[in-house]
């Protein structure tokens, strides 16, 4: 088990999200970088949608009560166990009793925000409705159906499995996505884009927009130019997924993230593409964000590049376990 | 049929389909059966209906997404409205008071009695169209239009489960707690949502609600 010792606000339980529950009004919650959760796995031979721990907000302290192959993916939160410095996006062990604690990030190499604690066969909180992520609205799924708080202990699978010193290197470096200097997430648009002004438009693609601090699990709202329909819009309530840009009145686009309800009925001018919301997940609040549009074509080429990266680095690991074991 | 349906991308994670025309229980029952064929295709893992709409989830985002989109149109011109009809559960429910903190909001703008507009929300058989927003939400057709009454400017950051609300044409009931923008009218005890139970939302499309009022404060 792992004890939260210290920090949990907001740390949640998370795997790659809930699917089939939207027709119960069921959101599908998961992890917000679901790139770094998988790959956090895959440093440990687990599945890639193993639980783990989102830890949004740091410091972060927990203590392994039993040994543990553990992985700190994400963000870069400097994690030292009983105060020695680990890498990050390593496989790491840690003994029975070992304190590790996650740092406020400094200034790093890459640009995130969350980090996420992976151990050898993952989290093992039950499966409810088809997934261990943590349901907010409703309470359930997770560690109780609740965000960690001091003193929790969560359980994981009793998986002392033997594993090789194997690191990675975040998926930023070998998928870089900017414009003018301003990260981006390509954007299809959505049903009501033709619906707003021409300079709404235009502003979509060319404005450097501001995450603000209002945005979270459920939703990064964004400031910058005022988006217009031509006429006011009244829709009927329909699904919506993570990644749906919406505009209601005030003209201030909302990003819908993974804790989102499954339905809504704000005009939507554009849907971030799937392959880029781990992006947008680790998006910094007061940093800027670029939407690039795309055509149908390079966004599945563009999911085609992210899943060549995860076998990419299954063979990495992989490798490495076969040159572990052959060294024992 | 009237006018032909918008189709659009929810980027590379679905599609979103909208029937033409006005939000009836027949088009609703078309959505219905739409959603039961196309759940079943390869490329879809969830069919999600809505108001007048049907949410599609890909399973695997199809390379030639025009083919998807005709066999989508092809399917609903050819599908009959599912003639489901499911079971029909009273909810009883104290009208104003502290359950009901906006029912004098809904009098100031509908100009009606607490008496006319709790006999007016009693009165019609509702069906459930869809589930969405929360866990065991339900989205209600059949609200009489003369106690429409607009969200709130400010929603409310909390409100209980068991409210029973109005916002805009339609009613409903929260399945538990959490922000809404609908006017709280009543309450009402019933367990909408049991992660516990099989299956866990009390209700389902095609299903049905009647409000009895047990008290009315005023």
């Amino acid at each position: 088990m792992i004890e939260i010792v210290a920090g949990a606000a907001l740390a949640t339980v998370q795997d790659l999200g809930r699917v089939g529950a939207l027709n119960l009004g069921v959101g599908v919650a998961g992890a917000m970088d679901p790139m770094a959760l998988a790959a956090g796995n895959i440093l440990l031979g687990n599945e890639e949608g193993a639980a783990a721990i989102e830890i949004p907000v740091f410091p972060f302290t927990v203590r392994f009560t039993e040994p543990t192959r553990f992985a700190v993916t994400g963000t870069d939160c400097a994690p030292a166990l009983d105060g020695k410095a680990v890498p990050p996006w390593f496989a790491c062990r840690a003994q029975a009793g070992q304190s590790l604690t996650l740092s406020v990030p400094g200034p790093s190499a890459w640009r995130a925000t969350r980090a996420y604690l992976c151990v050898a066969g993952g989290i093992d909180v039950p499966v409810v409705l088809g997934s261990r992520s943590t349901q907010m609205r409703g309470a359930f799924g997770g560690h109780e159906g609740r965000p960690l708080q001091t003193g929790d202990l969560v359980p994981t699978h009793a998986a002392d499995r033997a594993g090789p010193d194997v690191g990675l290197v975040p998926p930023v470096f070998d998928l870089p996505l900017d414009v003018d200097g301003v990260p981006a997430v390509r954007v299809l648009p959505a049903a009501e884009y033709d619906a707003f002004t021409p300079q709404a438009q235009a502003s979509l693609w060319s404005c450097a927009w501001k995450i603000t601090p209002q945005s979270d699990r459920y939703g990064f709202r964004l400031a910058g130019d005022e988006l217009k329909p031509r006429v006011p819009l009244e829709l009927r309530s329909h699904g919506i997924v993570p990644g749906v840009i919406q505009v209601p009145h005030g003209g201030q686009p909302i990003i819908q993230m993974r804790d989102a309800q499954p339905s809504g009925g704000y005009p939507k001018i554009g849907v971030v593409i799937e392959a880029d919301l781990w992006r947008l997940g680790q998006a910094p609040p007061g940093s800027r964000i670029r939407f690039a549009p795309c055509t149908w074509d390079e966004a599945l080429d563009a999911a085609a590049g992210n899943r060549r990266w995860l076998d990419k680095a299954r063979r990495i690991a992989g490798l490495q376990h076969r040159a572990g074991e052959g060294g024992r | 049929m009237t006018g032909a349906p918008h189709l659009s991308l929810l980027g590379t994670t679905g599609l979103l389909f909208e029937a033409p025309g006005d939000t009836t229980l027949e088009t609703q029952r078309r959505i219905w059966a739409l959603a039961r064929e196309t759940e079943r295709w390869a490329s879809v893992r969830e069919a999600v209906p809505g108001m007048n709409n049907l949410m599609l989830v890909f399973a695997d985002p199809p390379r030639q997404l025009q083919a998807f989109k005709d066999r989508l149109l092809a399917t609903w011109t050819a599908v009959e409205p599912l003639p489901y009809s499911g079971r029909c559960v009273d909810l009883p429910v104290s009208y104003g008071g502290e359950g009901g903190p906006h029912m004098a909001d809904v009098v100031a703008h509908t100009g009606l009695s607490i008496d006319d507009i709790v006999a007016l929300h009693a009165e019609p058989t509702y069906t459930v169209y869809a589930l969405g927003s929360h866990p065991g939400y339900c989205y209600l057709g059949g609200m009489d239009a003369r106690i429409a009454t607009p969200r709130r400017k400010v929603p409310v950051l909390k409100i209980p489960g068991g409210a029973v609300s109005i916002g805009g044409s339609q009613t409903g009931v929260s399945a538990s707690a959490g922000p809404s923008g609908w006017n709280t009218i009543g309450t009402t005890d019933m367990t909408f949502f049991d992660v516990s139970r099989t299956p866990p939302a009390l209700l389902q499309p095609g299903d049905s609600i009647r409000f009895r009022p047990m008290r009315v404060l005023r």
